[in-house]
């Protein structure tokens, strides 16, 4: 049993665990940086900001996740190796779309074909970061401009009463007060985008669903030396439970973070807070 | 945004400039490991298999410097004709269809009969529910038929199928099945056979002609002096040149 846990096969499923937790940490808060960028142009005064961040946020929420994971990541994979194509091989003279084909020239292909595949790995996992921070950072973006419009109007009213600028009121009122109103949309990206991970496998990282599904799949004798049958029911379970305990942990952690931005804020959680303090 | 993408494409740009003095090009094979006994992952987690031996030898003769790569089946096409891999090494029998996309090498296996099995002996197949992996000749051959077809996106998936009563027979290549239908006493392997394919073949772009030529020189000498026979011998394919 023990030495069935320990294949290379079974280190290669613990490792993808390690890849999704690593995914979110690095994409939680560069989403949250699109979407604060995103809804802070949104309400922008200069027209032409202000309309780039509302159409990113309309198409990039309207367009499903899937179509927007398969269509993107090649787009962008084949639009930066045309550019590096056009600056490395410039007299290159065949087409580079030649019927169904892309074709490149080697110095130009990311990462080069001579690359390690750790690196054509690292490229995978880099290229998915990027895309779940743009998928993402559109919602957290809608999340975060509804925040900073609930904002009481009376807030800023009296910061610019106090003759601060449109910056100092931004940053010092508008900024602190708008979390206590983001975070149940934001703690719901965050639930969302712990389920959307193995979407990885679509960008061609294995992630754990995808070993799972490999490794409880029927192994017949010839093959393996551990033979056994369907198990992938015991292997899905073991990963339910590991996304269940992931998002259990996520509630408590956002619900310690509630607490502490509500406390002070003019919402009905931070009334209520004063009146168990005065109590 | 911006920002991202060019600092992205800057550390991609020099870390190929770096690496861009190394050796020549490495050829990328790309499988799908989940196919024994062509290709399936081992315990250690590599692609192993009859299609493992044979592209390791190919790359060997022809010269070239080889590395593994797996891909679902279903992207498998579109990910060699944007350049993700180089040849696709995979179990995949020639048809004019595919080979309107993708260019194929001469065929490294005979066509395999395709063989069905089922839980029991009296399965229908002329009018029952016969499962088989998306994107397959066998798919396309129950297509044809007066049979309903219903498609996996994994080989795995088709012999569950049969087995939760879902399907009442699979189609897949015999060698596939063999060593399933032996191991499993649920399932058995029924006498009807079909033959359908024109033998597997390495799948190429279109453009690569050059790839293309240097691979086919090498499976020719592994026909010649019997070295292909060995190892369709030794992972109990049928057919023998």
């Amino acid at each position: 049993m023990a030495c069935y846990l320990t294949t290379g096969k079974h280190m290669s499923i613990y490792y993808s665990v390690f890849t999704v937790l690593i995914l979110l940490a690095v994409t939680a808060p560069i989403a949250l940086l699109f979407g604060f960028v995103g809804a802070s142009a949104a309400r922008s005064r200069i027209a032409p900001l202000r309309w780039f961040a509302q159409g990113y946020i309309a198409i990039v929420r309207g367009v499903p996740e899937i179509a927007f994971f398969l269509f993107f990541v090649i787009a962008l994979d084949q639009g930066i190796e045309y550019l590096r194509h056009k600056a490395l091989c410039p007299d290159w003279s065949e087409p580079i779309r030649q019927g169904n084909d892309f074709v490149v020239c080697q110095a130009a292909k990311v990462p080069l074909g001579s690359a390690p595949q750790w690196l054509h790995e690292t490229y995978g996992f880099a290229l998915a970061v990027l895309t779940f921070a743009i998928v993402y950072g559109a919602f957290a973006a809608n999340v975060l401009f509804g925040a900073m419009r609930a904002v009481p109007r009376a807030q800023l009213e009296t910061a610019e009463a106090y003759g601060m600028t449109q910056r100092q009121t931004f940053w010092r009122v508008l900024v602190p007060q708008m979390w206590v109103y983001a975070l149940p949309g934001l703690s719901n990206l965050w639930m969302v985008l712990i389920k959307a991970t193995p979407l990885l496998f679509l960008l061609g990282v294995e992630d754990i669903v995808y070993w799972a599904r490999e490794l409880g799949g029927t192994k017949t004798p010839r093959f393996t030396d551990y033979p056994h049958g369907d198990w992938r029911m015991w292997y899905f379970l073991a990963l339910l439970v590991f996304y269940l305990l992931f998002t259990r942990v996520s509630e408590i952690v956002l619900g310690r973070i509630m607490a502490r931005l509500t406390k002070g804020q003019a919402t009905a959680g931070g009334e209520a807070q004063r009146k168990a303090a005065t109590a | 945004m911006k920002q991202l993408i060019l600092s992205t494409a800057a550390l991609a740009l020099s870390a190929g400039m770096v690496l861009a003095d190394g050796h020549g090009k490495t050829i990328r094979l790309g499988t799908e490991g989940a196919y024994p006994p062509y290709n399936f992952l081992n315990d250690a987690g590599e692609v192993a298999g009859f299609e493992r031996e044979l592209g390791d030898e190919l790359c060997a003769r022809a010269e070239l410097t080889c590395e593994w790569v797996t891909n679902e089946w279903d992207s498998i096409i579109p990910n060699l004709v944007s350049g993700n891999y180089d040849v696709i090494i995979a179990g995949m029998s020639i048809t004019d269809e595919r080979d309107e996309v993708i260019d194929f090498t001469q065929n490294y296996t005979l066509p395999d009969p395709s063989a069905y099995v089922a839980a029991s002996e009296d399965a229908d197949l002329e009018n029952g529910v016969l499962a088989a992996q998306t994107n397959t000749i066998q798919a396309a051959f129950i297509a044809e038929s007066s049979a309903t077809l219903v498609e996996f996106a994994t080989p795995e998936e088709t012999i569950a199928a049969v087995k939760n009563g879902e399907a009442d027979a699979v189609l897949a290549d015999k060698a596939f099945l063999t060593p399933i239908a032996d191991a499993d006493p649920d399932l058995m392997m029924l006498d009807q056979e079909e033959l359908i394919g024109g033998g597997i073949g390495l799948g190429l772009r279109e453009s690569d002609t050059e790839l293309k030529e240097k691979l086919n020189a090498a499976i020719a000498t592994m026909k010649e002096d019997g070295s292909l026979n060995a190892l369709l011998t030794k992972w109990e394919i049928s057919g023998q040149f």
